[in-house]
């Protein structure tokens, strides 16, 4: 036996879910009985995740770019159209960017970054909220990252938008805490996925120097987390910032 | 419901007779382990074990966690009967006086302290053999919001929670390797006596700090501490979780 959460029924979006987290949080929220909508911007790898995740359950894919505000919109209300609902929303849709220091950092580099992972979060959850706060229940979770609490030398874009998503989290979830709707962020350090092993090239052994489980951690690790957080009975916890980093984080 | 997995998993939830610890009792039993339950009130313990030991295997002990010898042995004759110690719940509490700081006795300072800090120092490190020889233990502290905030007139509470944290921290770290995790949790108010007992201003006050508008209920906070008992909880120790209702700010 291992656990299972309770989420049958639940209609759920979760970005970026071709690869990596996002891959493996629509995964463990299909073996706990949700529909899940996967996005992702890789119409090509997202197919192959469609077929392979189909087999654990309803999935219903959307190719589409989380920084483009009309795209979000779009594809909200197709979920809803398809599903019938929106219960949960969990955004992975992410991307390292460039590693190089703050003096030689390019401005185009850094309105990417912004974008994708900032107002891409905001979009999305812009969007599904809607449909969470006139039902009156819904269930979102963020990924922040212990660069968004300490900050990354040489990531200064991704470091900044890691610490607005926080406070983006905060904010939504005193703004909906009385409407049913909780907002929750993760705070990874290096998880094993394909933006993982990217960042440990740069990072990596600084890193798991300071990790004190010593090892980096895997996407269903943090997929586990995520499920209880999305579940009904966690109804108490809302704009707070779980950690994953195998004992690193500082608060 | 989410069926928490901790079959075959032996569990010691301190202060247990009632309120969270009750809960968490309760919950960790429906989840497939056995359970010791102590607490320093008997009357009360007996009470509660006629009630948990319909749900699975569980024994109940006297014990007043303030005392370091009785809490040893106490868990060296559990081993004694379930062979191992895998979770250990740090929960027993008392708010000690609400009043302002220049009210407070020495000895209304040092019982809080002693109840909150000491005991889950003595309970923690006395669980740890059993763990380590096992490979595998998870180790959850009740700590409280008021840690992280400092609530007025309640300078010892504050303080020694706010020592559970920085406890939970420094034990977290220093066994990351050893398949031992060591968390807590930080509920603000959650509806129990600790609650119920107090004045109705502190009670308007409690409640106009929670965004959510409302108290906890002990099975939310059992939910979580049964999630952070399970092996799913893997990649986290040292880790502070928040039960608040959206009021916490860090
Ligand atoms: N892996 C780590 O070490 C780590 C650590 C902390 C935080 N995080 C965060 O977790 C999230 C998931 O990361 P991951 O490790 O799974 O990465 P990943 O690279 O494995 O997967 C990210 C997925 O997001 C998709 N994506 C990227 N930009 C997109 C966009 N604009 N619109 C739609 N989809 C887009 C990618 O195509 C990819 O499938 C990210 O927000 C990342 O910042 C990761
Ligand atoms: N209720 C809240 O609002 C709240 C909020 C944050 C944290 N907490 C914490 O949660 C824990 C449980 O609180 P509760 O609200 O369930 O309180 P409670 O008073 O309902 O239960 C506490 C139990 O601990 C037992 N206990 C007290 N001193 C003991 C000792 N020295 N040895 C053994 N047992 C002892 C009591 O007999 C009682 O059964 C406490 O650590 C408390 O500080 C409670």
């Amino acid at each position: 036996m291992t656990t299972e959460y309770d989420l049958a029924g639940r209609k759920a979006i979760v970005t970026g879910a071709a690869k990596g987290i996002g891959h493996a949080v629509a995964e463990r929220f299909l073996k706990s009985g949700a529909k899940v909508d996967i996005w992702d911007r890789d119409g090509k790898a997202l197919a192959a995740a469609a077929e392979e995740l189909s087999k654990l359950g309803p999935v219903h894919p959307c190719v589409l770019d989380v920084a483009h505000g009309h795209e979000v919109e779009g594809a909200v209300d197709d979920a809803v159209d398809h599903w019938g609902g929106i219960d949960i929303l969990v955004t992975c849709a992410g991307v390292l960017g460039q590693v190089c220091p703050t003096p030689d950092y390019p401005e185009d580099e850094w309105h990417r970054i912004i974008e994708i992972h900032l107002t891409g979060t905001f979009l999305c959850a812009r969007a599904a909220s809607r449909h969470m706060l006139e039902q009156g229940y819904g269930r979102i979770v963020t990924l922040s990252s212990d660069s968004g609490k300490e900050g990354t030398p040489n990531m200064p874009a991704y470091s900044a938008a890691k610490a607005g998503i926080i406070g983006l989290t905060r904010g939504m979830a005193r703004e909906f805490a009385t409407r049913g709707v909780t907002v929750n962020a993760i705070s990874p350090t290096i998880i094993d996925t394909e933006m993982g092993r990217e960042a440990a090239k740069d990072f990596g052994e600084k890193a798991l120097s300071r990790i004190p489980m010593k090892r980096y951690g895997q996407p269903e690790e943090i997929a586990a987390m995520i499920a209880w957080l999305c579940s009904e009975e966690a109804s108490f916890t809302s704009g707070t910032i779980f950690d994953a980093t195998g004992g690193r984080s500082h608060y | 419901m989410n069926r928490i997995d901790l079959a075959g998993r032996v569990a010691l939830v301190t202060g247990g007779a009632q309120g969270i610890g009750l809960a968490i009792a309760e919950r960790l039993l429906r989840s497939g382990a056995a359970v010791t339950v102590w607490d320093a009130n008997e009357a009360r313990l007996t009470k509660a074990g006629k009630v948990l030991t319909r749900l699975g295997p569980c024994e109940t002990a006297t014990v007043d966690v303030t005392d370091p010898r009785a809490v040893e042995a106490s868990i060296a004759a559990l081993v004694e009967t379930r062979d191992t110690l895998h979770i250990l719940v740090n929960n027993a509490g008392i708010m000690g006086k609400v009043a302002p700081t220049l009210d407070q006795s020495d000895a209304d300072w040092t019982t809080a302290v002693d109840v909150l800090l000491h005991g889950t120092f003595w309970c923690s490190r006395a669980a740890l053999p059993p763990m380590l020889a096992a490979g595998w233990g998870r180790i959850v502290n009740i700590a409280s919001i008021s840690g992280k905030e400092g609530t007025p007139n309640m300078p010892a509470y504050s303080a020694a929670k706010a020592g559970v944290i920085g406890l939970t921290k420094s034990m977290g770290r220093e066994l990351g390797e050893s398949g031992i995790s060591v968390n807590c949790i930080t509920p603000a108010a959650i509806e129990t006596d600790l609650i119920r007992n107090t004045s109705p201003e502190h009670h308007k006050y409690m409640l106009s700090n929670i965004p959510m508008g409302r108290f906890g209920q002990v099975e939310e906070i059992a939910s979580l501490a049964a999630w952070l008992c399970s092996e799913d909880c893997s990649y986290t120790t040292g880790g502070v979780f928040d039960a608040s209702g959206a009021r916490s700010s860090y």
